[in-house]
Formats: structure tokens, sequence, C-alpha cells
């Protein structure tokens, strides 16, 4: 019963994040390039992704003639769960985790892949060239950034000799966090994570300028909706998980810091590796598909794989 | 205009009415989603000629759409506003009305400039649609060759407006009376 309350206040909270997130997307990107953002839905313009969601929800959904139904249908949630589903091992607090798992991090990479196999489904059952276009891209670049992003986590997994992310952060707090003796692999990790997450400069799967809106581009209202949602909200989770692995969770920059809660710590960390991807989209331009699976497998695999060579050696002989 | 709803409260005394009044929203539906509908207009990336030009500035640093929602969407199916943007050539209108016909309902069209508004200065082309509202029902017309961002933005002003008179007045409201 207790537990049943806790997943539904949680999910509550996520979805009041996801509108907010957006929020500071929009206006981040407009300030980053001399705008003000949005500003005339509600005071400072707060309501506007309010606005935005009651229209999409309550706009025509449009299911295209020759597109296979039932898989249509379904994609966006195969695509939107996995979101929520990994929040589950992510650590919040000391005593704030969802399911203490001893395979937590695998449990997040595992869980974590099933949402591409929603983002193919769906551009697969629209019957459109753009949308099976960008659905062949987020395969072929999961698949490609998915070995990466795990080789990297592994130096973490090493020093902290365990798969469970609360005994990560404890490790953290025992040594230096991290980013520092993992630096390299921090840097793999980020790049790999925000190639799964889709945004620029490897946002390839939903590419306006080539792809209409990729796998997107046959969805209209909630499913759409839908897969914004799992967007913004593995943002977050992606974001937890940088925190914990690299950043030290909950635990303060400094132990005489510790009487901020460490929930507060550890949202702060979330929160700025999630709206980082936001930066970088107003920095970079999109890469290129064959420059993208060549940075992948020739560099960013190699350089995971010295990392974790000498991360071994390290741990063995110092 | 809140203040002179008659709230049906003849039981309630003054002093009480007064109160209510200050801490209860009385709003209907169609309100409610015509307010959303008109804070998040999303047009069509969809660009004909020069006034497309003016569209892409209006999006811009300087005048900056996004302030009132106004944000570019890719796919017809995401859009709700299709700004027809120049001059519609007999060729570009079966696309044009492809592009109308994917895009999900509520589904709004602004004509901008005189080409998409009548023709414009190629009315005696034998190549041009002697304006767009012979292929798409329209909104709104901006006058103007081309206009200037600042009318795109105050022809939104106009779709707005629409938007929420016409759920407020529960009609359609169109060009010929339709």
């Amino acid at each position: 019963m207790k537990v049943i309350l806790e997943v539904i206040i949680f999910t509550i909270l996520v979805l009041g994040y996801a509108p907010f997130a957006i929020y500071v997307h929009r206006k981040l990107l407009g300030w980053m390039q001399g705008r003000v953002g949005p500003n005339r839905a509600g005071p400072y313009g707060l309501l506007q992704t309010i606005a935005d969601t009651l229209k999409v929800l309550q706009k025509e959904e449009i299911i295209p003639a020759n597109a296979d139904t039932a898989l249509f249908r379904i994609a966006p949630i195969i695509a939107f769960a996995p979101a929520f589903i990994v929040f589950a091992v992510i650590p919040f607090a000391p005593s704030l985790t969802f399911a203490d798992l001893g395979v937590g991090l695998l449990f997040y990479v595992a869980v974590a892949s099933i949402s591409t196999i929603g983002v193919i489904a769906g551009g697969y059952a629209s019957n459109n060239k753009w949308s099976l276009i960008g659905a062949m891209r987020a395969a072929a670049q999961m698949i490609s950034y998915e070995i990466p992003l795990v080789l990297a986590a592994l130096g973490v997994v090493l020093l902290a000799g365990s798969l469970n992310l609360n005994t990560i952060v404890e490790a953290q707090s025992r040594s230096v966090w991290f980013v520092i003796p993992q630096i390299l692999g921090f840097v793999i990790f980020l790049i790999a994570a925000i190639a799964e997450l889709n945004r620029t400069p490897f946002d390839l799967t939903e590419a306006e300028s080539e792809l209409v809106a990729g796998y997107q581009t046959e969805y209209s209202g909630v499913r759409f909706a839908f897969f914004m949602l799992a967007e913004y909200v593995y943002l977050l989770a992606m974001g937890g998980l940088i925190a914990t692995l690299y950043f030290g969770g909950w635990l303060p920059p400094h132990p005489a810091l510790a009487f901020i809660p460490g929930i507060v710590w550890f949202l702060l960390k979330a929160l700025i590796f999630a709206f980082l991807p936001f930066w970088l989209q107003a920095t970079f331009p999109r890469a290129r598909v064959d420059q993208l699976m060549t940075f992948a497998w020739k560099w960013l695999i190699p350089l995971a794989m010295v990392n974790l060579v000498l991360t071994a050696m390290a741990k063995a002989w110092i | 205009m809140e203040m002179n709803l008659d709230l049906g409260l003849e039981a309630v005394d003054r002093i009480t009415e007064e109160q209510l009044k200050k801490n209860v929203l009385f709003t209907t539906l169609e309100d409610v989603l015509a307010w959303a509908r008109s804070n998040s207009t999303w047009p069509l990336t969809f660009g004909l000629a020069c006034c497309a030009i003016e569209m892409m500035a209006t999006s811009g640093s300087h005048f900056d759409a996004d302030r009132f929602g106004i944000f570019f969407r890719n796919s017809p199916r995401q859009a709700d506003v299709m700004i027809v943007s120049g001059t519609v050539t007999k060729k570009m209108a079966p696309l044009l009305r492809r592009l109308y016909d994917q895009m999900a309902e509520p589904r709004w069209v602004i004509a901008m400039g005189s080409c998409a508004t009548a023709g414009g200065p190629y009315v005696r082309s034998y190549s041009v649609v002697k304006g767009v509202d012979q292929i798409v029902p329209v909104d709104v017309y901006i006058p103007g060759c081309p206009p200037s961002p600042v009318a795109l933005i105050y022809g939104f002003q106009k779709l707005r407006a629409k938007i929420r008179y016409e759920a407020r007045a529960r009609k359609r409201v169109m060009a010929h009376g339709g």
C-alpha cells in the first residue's frame, strides 16, 4: 500500500517536472539566441507549456490509412514506460530508493534500451519513409552508443566494486567523487549519454532539416505528447544517473554542507545534467550519420577500453 | 468582463457573493481550450516565397515569435497553423492542399501577403492562384508585400482573438459568411 502511494506521488512529481523542463528548455534557448522566450501565457510565460499540453491532448489523433494500427497505438507507450521504470533504481537520498537492486546499473541500462524498440516500432508502424529512416537511425545510434556508455560506466563499477547505485554513492563518500579518477570515463559517458538521448549534436533521429520530424512524423495529439514526455523524463533520469555515478549522488560537495538534505544535492546535480543538453543544443550543429558512427566505433569505444584497462591497473597496483 | 458574470447565487448574501467572486474562478471547458489553443499556435515550417523570409525573421532574435508560444513544427501532423507565405502557383496548389489535409484538427490558415491573399503583383499570370482561399479556408489575411514581421505577429494576435471569440460565441467565423 505504502509503495503504491509512493509510486503515485512520484509519478505526479515527474509529470509536473516535464512541463517545467520544456519551459526551461525554451527559455534557455531563447536567452542563448538573444531572444526572450515564452513570456505571454501566465506570469513570465510559466503557463506556456500547460497551454501546449492542453492543446496537444485534445488535438485530433490521426492514424494513417496504411499504418500498422496496433503497433502505431502501442509504440509511444513502449517508448515512454521505461523512462519512468528506470527511476526505480536511482538513489534520491540516503534511504530513498524505490528498488535497491544489487544490479541497479545493469537494470538501468537494460530497461533504458527498451524505449528504442518503441521508437523503432513507431517509425516502422507509421508506414512513412521519413519515420522509417528516423527509426533505422535510432537503432544504429542506440547500438553504437550503448557500448561506450556501458564500458565507461564499468570504470566506476571497478572503483566501487559494485553494480548497486547506493553502494557506488557510498564508495564516493569514502574517497573523492569518481569524476576525478574517471575524468576520461566521464567525458565518454557524457557524450554517449547525449547520443542515447538523441539530443543535438546527435539528434539524427528527428533531424528536421533532412527527415521531417523523424520517427514522430506521423504522430499527433496524445501519442505525440507521450513521445515528448518520454524524451524529457529521460533527460532527468540520465542526469540522475550521471550525478550518481560521477558526482556523488546525494553527497554534499563538502562535509560541512551536510546539513542540507541529500535530496536537494541530488536534484541539483541531476537537474544540471538534465539541462546541459539544452546548452549544447544552442551551441553545436548536427553531426552527419557517418561521422556519428565513425566517432562511436573508432574513437569512443577504443578510448573507453583504454579507460577500463587503466582503471583496472590502477585498482590492482595502486 | 469577468466581473459582470451572473453567478446565479440568489440565496447567497451580497458580502459572501463578493468574496466568492474573489476566490472562485468560473469558466467553461470551451474557454479553457480556447485559451490553450490561442496560446499555443504552432505553425507549420512551410515557406513559399519572399514572405517566408519575413516569417523566418519573425521567429528570430529581434521579433521572437516564441514569446507568444509560436513554435514552428516540421510535421503537419503536429502543426496548428499554416502560414501561406508567398505566391501560390497552380503547380504548388495541390501540394499545399495536401499539407492542409494532413494537419490535425483544429487547424487554421493565415494568408500572409498580397500574393496569398489575392494573387498580388502576379495576379495576371497564367500560373498563379488568385488567392489561397480558393484552395483552403483562410482565417486571417495579412496585407503587405511582404508584410513585416510585426504585421505577422499582429495577424497572429488577430487569430488568437478569433479563436477565443469563436469559443465564446459558439460559432465559426468565416470570410464569406460560410
